[in-house]
């Protein structure tokens, strides 16, 4: 299915965010996930379903003031 | 001196991590600025995440995520919810941006966002304006520190508004207060320690300074001057002169 990663269209095979991160190779890596502007915990992620359309936010740490 | 939701900072120095011109350089500045707090954010990842956090947690001191670039309560909530599963703490330096030019805080945005992470128990520190009924505002929705601008982000302008900073220090004896932004020279700094501020937050001025190693000790032993000048109570101004050396025995000649 058709989501946006990061404002980038993606083709997934991902039933959930956590096989979205697998999938993506950010399987193992400290990331923070939000769904259409929601948190999602990183504990939540394997029951948190995918759908057409969705917008995926994968965060991690960056420079900051 | 104040604390910060029960921590208390050995230096009154919080120092951001962008815009410095290596990795090497910003670990460099901050241990020469012996800063006590780093301000940090969360970006889209571009496999750079890790190693940068691996830099930043290496210098052992408090760890103070951002929501830099943030518009609305919304995005600010969910910002910091990221932050606080991902940088493992609570503290949040919340910014609700109104203005793109001036960058100044959105205060109806703020309370709202304030409001809503206070009560989920993030420990909030605001950016915020010298507004005192806005930062009243803050302090009902449980913020205990409040971050005044000294002038607009990135900016150097210094203090724009010393009065309206002075009010603030008056009017929240108890509440921890920082000047956050718009700082551009270790006198900036200075100035707000003597006006018995807590601490200062700073970043672009030592980061884009010539030498941000140099400058960034600079404004460390400007802010520790200015604490201990307000610990050590300055005297009052006058509109008069008056003669330092005594008048009494003084011969006629």
């Amino acid at each position: 299915m058709k989501i946006d990663v990061n404002g980038v269209p993606q083709d997934v095979e991902a039933a959930t965010v956590e096989d979205a991160l697998q999938m993506l190779g950010w399987g193992e890596q400290r990331v923070a996930t939000a769904l259409n502007g929601t948190f999602v915990p990183a504990a939540a992620r394997d029951r948190t379903a995918l759908s057409p359309g969705d917008r995926l936010e994968v965060l991690a740490a960056m420079q900051g003031g | 001196m104040r604390d910060f939701y029960g921590v208390r900072l050995a230096a009154p120095m919080m120092l951001g991590t962008a815009r410095y011109p290596s990795p090497a350089v910003m670990e460099a500045a901050f241990r020469e600025s012996g800063a006590s707090v780093a301000t940090v954010s969360l970006r889209r990842e571009r496999e750079s995440g890790q190693a940068f956090w691996d830099i930043v947690r290496a210098l052992g001191i408090h760890v103070l995520p951002n929501t830099a670039g943030c518009h609305t309560a919304r995005e600010a909530i969910t910002t910091a919810c990221m932050a606080r599963e991902y940088f493992e703490t609570d503290w949040i330096k919340l910014e609700v941006i109104g203005h793109a030019d001036t960058l100044q805080p959105d205060p109806f945005g703020l309370v709202e966002a304030a409001e809503a992470l206070c009560a989920d128990g993030f420990k909030v520190f605001p950016y915020t304006t010298d507004d005192q009924v806005l930062a009243k505002r803050l302090v009902d929705a449980g913020c205990r520190v409040l971050m005044p601008w000294g002038a607009p982000i990135g900016s150097g302008q210094g203090l724009n508004n010393p009065h309206g900073l002075r009010t603030l220090r008056a009017a929240f004896p108890d509440i921890a207060l920082v000047v956050d932004a718009g700082l551009g020279l270790p006198s900036h700094a200075a100035e707000v320690m003597q006006m018995g501020y807590d601490a200062v937050l700073l970043n672009t001025a030592v980061a884009e300074a010539r030498d941000p190693v140099a400058m960034a000790r600079a404004f460390a032993l400007a802010a520790e001057a200015g604490a201990m000048a307000s610990a050590a109570g300055p005297m009052p101004v006058r509109d008069m002169g008056r003669p330092s050396t005594p008048v009494i025995g003084r011969a006629w000649l």
